[in-house]
């Protein structure tokens, strides 16, 4: 059996008072598309940032690629790790976020060629070459030079999905990477994480997209109140939920 | 087809008429009788008789202007005012570079680095720039000999020189207030920045100078360039530690040659064309960097002319865009 890429083992987060996540577990194997979905406030995008350490669980193991996030094991005891170090685990790790957060004083192919300059130590030409491909692939090559403010905001996110592919990750988190978008604009997003799903990267994929996780995932879990309510086949638990909290949900978004 | 409606309009149907006319013409303007401002007359006469009456009353001082004249480009005053400049220029460059690390150390994670700067800037703010520089002339009091073992030793009166005193109290002084701009400029730029860099795997340091500090530099500089125009007035402070700017300089000329307030003329009008000329870059600077953040353009000083001519005359005036 091969290790999964994404293993949670009770999973708590709390900020202050309000308890976030309540106990997540799940596996997400490699070169899988998996979906995260659910109401707003059920703790979805906070898992999303905990796998990536931008935010710290309060109890339960996390684990990517085998690695317990942010902290090292020695015999029974866990060590934080440093900075330094959280930081080269999330090399690993690429994330799109729901409001893009592009460098806004750097050029398209600029936000690509940045974290490989900066976090690799990377030769320029080389990081250029890989950027201009990327933007191509993206469908953006000729924006190359432009100021995120000159683009569009699926434009945009179509820059920061490559931006986070240009470190070569093994595993992509996607934070609602269309909900900021005109409707107009969300399909041509969809086409790019369709296509990263096709040449077999893993995604864990928080959404509202109900087709894209319909015709894209191969597992899909729907989140409530900080717990796992549901999971499955996408194509099974969007057509035939078990649970009545899942069924409401459904009846609100389809 | 429309200028065959406007030849012949009685022909057309009468909507079409209509539409093609609200089409091709411009909309007349209104005519009216304008408000008459009777205050705006009224204020402007007292303002220009009080003016007459100051002028007045300055010709018939015992001043000589003649001194005022001559004195002006005299060369000890001219290198007053250079000293001046570059005590200004260097105090701001290294306020500006300890600002800017106090504000990092300001905002880091780490509680005593955060502390220390906390204590800096609480102290720095805390005490007149006036007393610092007197601290710093009389340092040699309590210290005779500045000692730093197996780096450096020599009397502090060689250490302290009127210019090292003058740069010390201004920059350290000036670093504090910095140190507060900067913080406001870093705390300014978007927690996603920082959240999208680390995710990229960057270090919290290399996040704070490829991504934070670029985009807080939009909201440091308007007020830094404030800040320099302020510190070429507070320069003259350093009068007091006899450095020889352009105060101290004037003054000397004025206590042997009795022509003390002809003195202060001369070294008011110098100080008044380095802010006017530094104003002015200033706020050319302000309008660049308010760019993409404000709707419409401050207007430029002859822009505000034209427009304020316009409101006193009454005249309707054309709209000015930036």
């Amino acid at each position: 059996m091969t290790t999964p890429m994404v293993k949670a083992e009770g999973v708590h987060k709390s900020f202050g008072a309000a308890h976030i996540l309540k106990g997540i577990d799940l596996e997400v194997a490699p070169r899988e598309v998996f979906c995260l979905i659910g109401p707003s406030g059920s703790g979805k995008s906070t898992f999303l940032r905990c796998i990536n350490h931008l935010e710290k669980i309060n109890a339960g193991r996390l684990s990517v690629d085998g690695e317990l996030v942010g902290y090292r094991q020695k015999g029974d005891r866990l060590y934080e790790l440093k900075d330094s170090e959280v930081a080269l685990q999330r090399r690993d790790i690429g994330m799109v976020f729901q409001r893009f957060n592009l460098f806004p004083h750097m050029t398209a192919l600029e936000n690509v060629m940045e974290a490989p300059i900066q976090v690799k130590g990377e030769a320029k030409a080389v990081a250029r070459a890989r950027a201009e491909k990327l933007l191509d692939r993206v469908g953006l090559g000729d924006k190359a030079k432009n100021y995120p403010s000159q683009l569009s905001g699926g434009q945009q996110q179509r820059v920061a999905i490559a931006r986070a592919l240009a470190m070569e990750p093994k595993l992509m988190l996607f934070d609602e990477p269309t909900s900021a978008l005109d409707p107009e604009l969300v399909g041509d997003v969809l086409d790019v994480m369709r296509g990263l799903a096709e040449d077999g990267m893993t995604m864990i994929v928080v959404t509202h997209e109900m087709g894209f996780a319909r015709e894209v995932g191969d597992a899909l879990v729907f989140m409530d109140d900080g717990v796992v309510v549901e999971s499955g086949h996408p194509r099974e638990v969007l057509t035939n939920p078990q649970h009545d909290r899942t069924k409401s949900f459904l009846s609100k978004v389809l | 087809m429309t200028d065959k409606f406007d030849k012949t309009p009685a022909a057309s149907p009468a909507g079409q008429v209509s539409v093609s006319k609200a089409a091709t013409t411009a909309p007349e303007n209104i005519k009216a009788i304008p408000v008459r401002h009777v205050g705006r007359w009224i204020s402007g006469a007292v303002v220009i008789g009080l003016l007459v009456a100051l002028g007045y009353a300055f010709s018939q001082g015992n001043i000589q202007w003649q001194a005022v004249g001559d004195k002006l480009f005299d060369e000890n005053v001219v290198a007053g005012a250079g000293r001046t400049l570059l005590i200004s220029v260097l105090a701001m460059v290294l306020g500006v570079i300890l600002g800017v690390v106090l504000a990092v150390m300001r905002l880091s994670k780490n509680p005593v680095t955060s502390w220390v700067a906390w204590l800096y800037i609480w102290f720095f703010r805390g005490t007149p720039v006036y007393v610092q520089l007197l601290l710093w002339f009389n340092l040699a009091l309590i210290f005779p000999v500045l000692n730093i073992p197996f780096i450096y030793k020599d009397e502090m009166t060689d250490v302290m020189t009127p210019f090292m005193c003058a740069l010390l109290g201004l920059a350290l002084n000036e670093a504090a207030y910095m140190a507060e701009i900067c913080r406001a400029g870093i705390q300014s730029v978007d927690e996603g920045q920082t959240e999208a860099s680390h995710a990229l795997g960057m270090t919290q340091a290399k996040t704070m100078r490829r991504v934070v500090l670029p985009q807080a530099l939009r909201v440091i500089i308007p007020p830094t360039g404030n800040e320099f125009i302020n510190m070429l007035k507070t320069s003259s402070l350093v009068y007091a530690v006899t450095y020889n700017e352009l105060l101290r300089s004037t003054s000397q000329i004025g206590s042997t040659s009795y022509a003390v307030m002809e003195m202060l003329f001369v070294a008011s009008i110098w100080y008044i064309v380095m802010t006017s000329v530094f104003s002015v870059g200033q706020y050319y600077l302000e309008r660049r960097y308010a760019r993409g953040s404000l709707r419409s353009l401050p207007l430029t000083p002859w822009q505000r002319v034209k427009v304020n001519l316009a409101a006193f005359s009454n005249r309707p005036s054309g709209g000015v865009s930036a």
